[in-house]
C-alpha cells in the first residue's frame, strides 16, 4: 500500500479544494412528490379529465413559472406551438427568451442545450420525435451522461430530453423506433417513460428538477388521450420520484410489466384475463426505465409466481430482455413458470397496416401469452 | 412574340429563358436560352401535369383516410423534378429527402406503383414497406425521412461513380431546412476535396416546415453556402431554367470541375405534410400570389405564345393526364394489400439468401424459422 500513500497528500488537496462548495448536494425534497407531502388522493370530485398532451403542457409552464433557469428549445415549438401542440400557448406566455424555435439541427441544438445546462441553466430540449434525437444522439449521451462522471464530480448538466418515442400510426421505419432500451443502457442518464397524464406532468416536472440529464420518452399516440387527474396532481408542486414503478392493477395470479402505450394494452389484457377465465393479473406501470423500480417487480413476482413484460421495443436485448433477466437473478426461486416476454417484432416497421400490426403487441398478443402462461 | 419553330416535333431549336432566371456565386451563368423540341417542350408540361394530378390524387385519397401516416406533397415544386430529370440521363442518379412523389415519378415510378404505396398495398413501389416517405427505383436512393440525412448519402453515391469511372453526375437534394443540418456541410467538404461529380441542391420553398427560411437561417443565400463551392440560384418556378441550369451543371462536372450547390427557387401550395393546413404560419395573399406563379400555367403560356401548342393541345393534355391518373387510382385502390403473415413482415430486411435463418416476432411463439 506504499504507492497510494504517496499520492495521499495530493489527493487531500484535491479533495480539500473541490470539497463543498464545487459539489453540493442534491436537495431530495425537491423532487419528492406532493402526494407524500399533502398524504393521499383528494376526493373524487377534484378528479379532472387532463389529456397526456395537456399534462405535459402543464408541467412546462409551472417549471418555466417558477425555475428562471428553465427554458425550452426544439423545431417549431414557439410559433407553431409545438409540431404535436405540447408547448401551445408557452411562447404567449413566456416569450421568445424562454420558448425558443430552432433551426432542423438536432446535433446542433441538443449540444447548445448540453452546454447551457453545463453553465448551469436547467434546458428541455424537445426533439420533434425521438427518432431525429438519433442526430443528436452523441451528445446526449457523450456530452450529457458521462461528463458529470468524468469531472469527478464538478460538472453536472441539469438537461431534460423530451419528445415522442416509438411507433405512431402509418409513419413507416425511419419514424417509428422505441429508444427505451438504447437511453436506458447509459450510465450517467435517468430515462423516465409516462402512461397516464398524472405520469406524464409528475416525471416531467421531476426530470426537469433533476440535477442530472433525463430522457422524457413520451407517446404520440397517447397525446390526445384523457386520463383522470386527481386533484393533488392538478396542484403546481406534483412531481413523481424517479425510479418508481406504480401498480396500477393489483393482482394475485401474473405480473404484467409494462410502460408507456403497453400499459394501457396490458389492463385491458388485464380486464380481459378476469372477465373470461376469472384471473387477478397485476399490472406494474414502470413509468421509469432508469432506474429501474427492481423491488416493485420483485415484490409483485413473489407473490404471483408468474411474470410477462409487455413492450413495443425490438426483442433483442430490449426492456424486456433486462426484466426477465432480473426475475431470474432475484426471483428464480419464486417463479413457477418460465417468465414471458411480449415486443415489438423484430422488423423494420413496415408501412401497411396489417403488417404494422403485426410488428407491435396487441391486446390479444398479450392476452395469448397470458393464458400460455397460465396454462388456462 | 412567336418563335420561329419547326413544324417537325424534333427539330431542335432554341427558346429563352427570363434573365431573371439565375444568381450566380463563383460561376458563370448557365446559358439564358435553351436547345430543345416541340416533343420534349410539350413532355415537360405533360410531366408537370402528371405530378400535380397525381398528388391532388394523393390528396384526396389522405382526405378519405385511405392514405395513412405522413404524407408530404409538392404541389407548386413540379418545376423542379420535371427540369432536372430532362437534364438528366437514367445512369445519373437522384437522392431526395421525404417530398418524393413527384421524384419518384421522374424517375421511373409509375402512378399506380406510387399511389399503391401510399395506400399501403402490395404492388406499391416499396411492396407497402415503405409509403409516402421511402420510395426506390433505379438510380433513384429514395425518398428519405430524416432531415439532412441523406445528403452525405449523395455525396456517396457521387463516390461511386468517380470510383467506378462513370461519367455521369449525382443530384443530391435537400430542402432549407435541412440546408442548416451539420451533415450537409460536411458532405460539401469531402465533395469539393475529393472533387465529386455532384450537384447539390437546395429545394428552397421558403418554409422548413412551420418555419420561414429567415427565421431559420442566418444567411438564406443557400447557393452561397458551399463557401469554397461554386453556386447557382435558379427561378424554380421556371421548367426551362431548371432544365438549363441542370444541363449546364452536369457538364460542368462532368468535365471534372468538382461539385457545385444549386438552389432553386420554389413554393409548395400545401402545407408541409397533410396534417398541416399551411396556413397558420403564412398570409393567404402570400399564398395567391404564388399561385399566380404557378410552374405550369407559365409554361402553358410560353408555349402557347410560341406556337408549340394550341389552348386545344394543352386541354387535351390535361384531359388524358386526368383520366390516365384516375385510371391508376383507380387500379391502386384494387391493388391487394399486404399477407399479414410472418413470411411477408420478415421478407427483405436482409439481402435474399443471406437472411439469419431466425427472426423473433412479438412473442416466442411467433419465432420466424427458415432452415
Amino acid at each position: 500500500m506504499a504507492a497510494p500513500r504517496l499520492f495521499r497528500p495530493a489527493a487531500r488537496l484535491l479533495s480539500s479544494r473541490l470539497s463543498a462548495p464545487r459539489r453540493p448536494a442534491f436537495p431530495q425534497s425537491a423532487c419528492a412528490p406532493s402526494i407524500l407531502r399533502f398524504r393521499g388522493y383528494a376526493t373524487e370530485g377534484g378528479v379532472k379529465e387532463v389529456t397526456v398532451r395537456d399534462a405535459l403542457n402543464e408541467a412546462l409552464a409551472e417549471e418555466l413559472e417558477t425555475n428562471p433557469k428553465t427554458f425550452i428549445l426544439g423545431e417549431e415549438v414557439a410559433q407553431y406551438n409545438g409540431a404535436y401542440k405540447v408547448t401551445r400557448g408557452l411562447l404567449d406566455r413566456f416569450g421568445p427568451k424562454r420558448v425558443i424555435d430552432t433551426p432542423i439541427t438536432e446535433a446542433g441544438f441538443c449540444g447548445l442545450a448540453v452546454g447551457a445546462a453545463l453553465a448551469g441553466l436547467h434546458p428541455v430540449c424537445e426533439f420533434m420525435t425521438f427518432n431525429f434525437a438519433m442526430q443528436a444522439i452523441d451528445q446526449i449521451i457523450n456530452s450529457a451522461a458521462k461528463t458529470h462522471y468524468m469531472s469527478g464530480g464538478i460538472q453536472p448538466c441539469n438537461v431534460t430530453f423530451r419528445g415522442p418515442n416509438g411507433f405512431a400510426a402509418g409513419v413507416a421505419a425511419q419514424h417509428s423506433q422505441d429508444y427505451s432500451a438504447w437511453y436506458g443502457s447509459i450510465p450517467g442518464l435517468k430515462v423516465v417513460s409516462p402512461w397516464s397524464s398524472e405520469d406524464a406532468k409528475g416525471l416531467l416536472k421531476a426530470a426537469i428538477r433533476d440535477p442530472n440529464p433525463v430522457v422524457v420518452l413520451e407517446n404520440e399516440l397517447l397525446y390526445g388521450q384523457a386520463f383522470p387527474m386527481s386533484e393533488a396532481a392538478q396542484k403546481d408542486d406534483f412531481v413523481l420520484p424517479i425510479g418508481k414503478a406504480k401498480i396500477e392493477r393489483p393482482g394475485k395470479d401474473l405480473t404484467i410489466v409494462s410502460l408507456s402505450r403497453c400499459v394501457g394494452l396490458s389492463l385491458n389484457a388485464a380486464a380481459e384475463l378476469k372477465q373470461k377465465y376469472g384471473v387477478e393479473a397485476e399490472v406494474i406501470n414502470l413509468r421509469s426505465v432508469k432506474p429501474l423500480d427492481v423491488e416493485t417487480i420483485v415484490q409483485s413476482l413473489k407473490k404471483t409466481g408468474r411474470i410477462m413484460c409487455v413492450e413495443s421495443g425490438f426483442p433483442m436485448f430490449g426492456v424486456s430482455s433486462e426484466i426477465l433477466a432480473l426475475a431470474m437473478e432475484y426471483g428464480f426461486d419464486y417463479l413457477t413458470a418460465p417468465a414471458v416476454r411480449v415486443t415489438g417484432a423484430e422488423v423494420p416497421t413496415p408501412y401497411a397496416v396489417g403488417l404494422e400490426q403485426m410488428s407491435f403487441p396487441q391486446v390479444d398478443t398479450i392476452l395469448g401469452q397470458a393464458t400460455k402462461l397460465l396454462r388456462l | 412574340m412567336t418563335l420561329d419553330v419547326f413544324k417537325e416535333d424534333d427539330k431542335l431549336f432554341s427558346v429563352p429563358i427570363a434573365e431573371d432566371s439565375f444568381d450566380t456565386y463563383h460561376l458563370d451563368p448557365p446559358p439564358y436560352s435553351v436547345e430543345t423540341t416541340k416533343r420534349e417542350l410539350k413532355q415537360l408540361y405533360h410531366d408537370m401535369t402528371l405530378i400535380r394530378r397525381m398528388e391532388l390524387a394523393a390528396d384526396g385519397l389522405y382526405k378519405d383516410r385511405k392514405i395513412r401516416g405522413f404524407c408530404h406533397l409538392s404541389t407548386g415544386q413540379e418545376a423542379v423534378a420535371v427540369g432536372i430529370e430532362h437534364a438528366l440521363t437514367k445512369h445519373d442518379k437522384l437522392i431526395t429527402a421525404y417530398r418524393s412523389h413527384g421524384f419518384t415519378l421522374m424517375r421511373g415510378g409509375t402512378v399506380k406503383s406510387i399511389i399503391g404505396e401510399l395506400l399501403g398495398r402490395r404492388e406499391g413501389i416499396s411492396y407497402g414497406k415503405g409509403g409516402s416517405m421511402h420510395m426506390f427505383c433505379e438510380s433513384f436512393f429514395g425518398g428519405n425521412g430524416i432531415v439532412g440525412a441523406s445528403v452525405p448519402v449523395g455525396a456517396g453515391i457521387a463516390f461511386a461513380q468517380q470510383y467506378n469511372d462513370a461519367n455521369n453526375v449525382t443530384i443530391d437534394l435537400y430542402g432549407d431546412g435541412a440546408a442548416n443540418q451539420g451533415q450537409v456541410h460536411e458532405a460539401f467538404n469531402m465533395a469539393k476535396l475529393w472533387n465529386l461529380p455532384v450537384i447539390f441542391g437546395c429545394e428552397n420553398n421558403k418554409y422548413g416546415m412551420g418555419t420561414s427560411v429567415e427565421r431559420a437561417s442566418a444567411m438564406t443565400e443557400y447557393y452561397k453556402r458551399g463557401q469554397y463551392i461554386p453556386g447557382l440560384r435558379i427561378n424554380g418556378m421556371d421548367v426551362l431554367a431548371v432544365l438549363s441550369a441542370v444541363r449546364y451543371g452536369k457538364n460542368f462536372v462532368q468535365a471534372g470541375n468538382g461539385p457545385l450547390v444549386y438552389e432553386y427557387l420554389t413554393y409548395r401550395y400545401a402545407g408541409h405534410s397533410m396534417s398541416d393546413p399551411g396556413i397558420a404560419y403564412r398570409s393567404r395573399e402570400e399564398l395567391k400570389e404564388q399561385r399566380a406563379n404557378d410552374p405550369i400555367s407559365n409554361l402553358k403560356e410560353r408555349l402557347i405564345e410560341w406556337g408549340v401548342f394550341s389552348e386545344e393541345d394543352a386541354k387535351t393534355i390535361d384531359k388524358n393526364v386526368r383520366s390516365k391518373v384516375n385510371d391508376e387510382v383507380a387500379e391502386a385502390e384494387k391493388m391487394a394489400e399486404p399477407e399479414t403473415k410472418l413470411d411477408i413482415l420478415f421478407e427483405d430486411i436482409y439481402v435474399r439468401g443471406s437472411e439469419p435463418q431466425q427472426r423473433r416476432g412479438r412473442t416466442i411463439d411467433e419465432t420466424y424459422y427458415r432452415g
